[in-house]
């Protein structure tokens, strides 16, 4: 019996990490999260295919039983070593509804959710917002330029997106490694001053 | 997404014995694993809890994630899979997320220097 093949050659991790964590990039389909986690991971980013249900409930639906109706969804993610003991992951998630079991699994102990958006189509982020809340997540908000996308007013998204005012909003090409790590530098200044500021509450 | 895959269904169904929930609560999708230094022989696991094993030997340290990447499991799968793996002893784990790291301001310093740096 041989054993299930590796479809590609491991890139291990340094035995000095004792530390991982993960950052969710969430959006709807086509705004540019698989582009975004291979622009910024350092392997080539991993995909797997994760089973939902068209209905979506329970833990079970996650396995896959067969007589369900059931779809699959590719989830990719990559990864950042931070330090010589800190790695970062990347997890591309997908908004829909039908996919909160993959969500629950992806958001506990996540550090927050950097939400892609696209100005030619603001509502189309609507439910992705609705399962960033719905998880708890503090998030940030890059806004990606499509060609024919309208040039974006600051105040304009933050209105159509109903975005708090500490919100962070920044525009990003996904494409691009400088303005994608930015993107996510301003997530996680607003997530240290989140933590910052409630510690101050305790 | 993919569209339907039975028979891929049937499989993973099989593998775990029916079961969709890992039998530990702390396996996550980013807890790091390596096989424990033994010379057991595997041929009593199934392929895929077998393979996990011999993709984690020899001091290889990676995340329940990528284990799965690499052998073409769903993640989902893998968490189970893992979990009986450390209850059988030939998986360890070094940490796990905790539920509430975006209140961990040294961590979050430490994400953004790394971050930082990259600029
Ligand atoms: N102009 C522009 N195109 C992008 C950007 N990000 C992604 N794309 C393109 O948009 C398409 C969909 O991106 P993809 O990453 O597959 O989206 P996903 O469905 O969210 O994973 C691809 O053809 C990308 O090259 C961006 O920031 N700017
Ligand atoms: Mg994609």
């Amino acid at each position: 019996m041989g054993s299930a093949p590796v479809s590609k050659q491991p890139i291990y991790l340094a035995d000095t990490v004792q530390v991982a964590t993960k950052i969710l990039v969430a959006g709807h389909f086509g705004v540019g999260k698989t582009t975004y986690v291979g622009t910024l991971s350092e392997i080539d980013p991993l995909r797997t295919e994760e089973v939902m249900t068209a209905s979506s409930v329970g833990y079970d639906d996650l396995v896959g039983l067969p007589d369900k109706k059931t779809t699959t969804v590719a989830m990719d993610f990559g990864r950042l070593t931070l330090s010589p003991r800190l790695v970062l992951y990347l997890f591309g998630a997908p908004g829909q509804e039908r996919f909160r079991r993959l969500w629950q699994d992806l958001a506990y102990g996540a550090l927050g959710a950097l939400v892609l958006a696209d100005t030619r189509n603001l509502a189309e982020s609507f439910p992705v917002f609705d399962r960033v809340e719905e998880f708890g997540l503090p998030y940030g908000v890059a806004v990606n330029h499509f060609a024919g996308g309208r040039r974006f007013d600051e105040a304009e998204v933050r209105d159509a997106l109903d975005l708090h005012q500490d919100t962070p909003l920044v525009t990003c090409d996904a494409r691009d490694p400088q303005s994608s790590t930015i993107a996510l530098i301003r997530l996680v200044e607003h997530l240290h001053e989140r933590a910052v500021h409630q510690e101050s509450f305790r | 997404m993919s569209g339907q895959d039975d028979s891929s269904l049937v499989r993973s169904y099989v593998i775990t014995g029916g079961r969709a929930k890992p039998s530990r609560a702390d396996i996550d999708v980013i807890t790091l694993i390596k096989a424990t230094p033994s010379n057991e022989p595997l041929h009593r696991l199934n392929r895929e809890k077998r393979s996990i094993v011999e993709l984690c030997r020899g001091g290889a340290l990676m995340t329940v994630a990528e284990a799965a990447g690499y052998l073409n499991l769903s993640v989902a799968l893998t968490k189970v899979l893992v979990a009986d793996l450390v209850d059988e002893q030939l998986i360890t784990t070094r940490t796990s997320p905790t539920s509430t790291p975006a209140t961990d301001r040294t961590l979050l310093e430490e994400v953004l220097n790394g971050l930082r740096a990259r600029l």
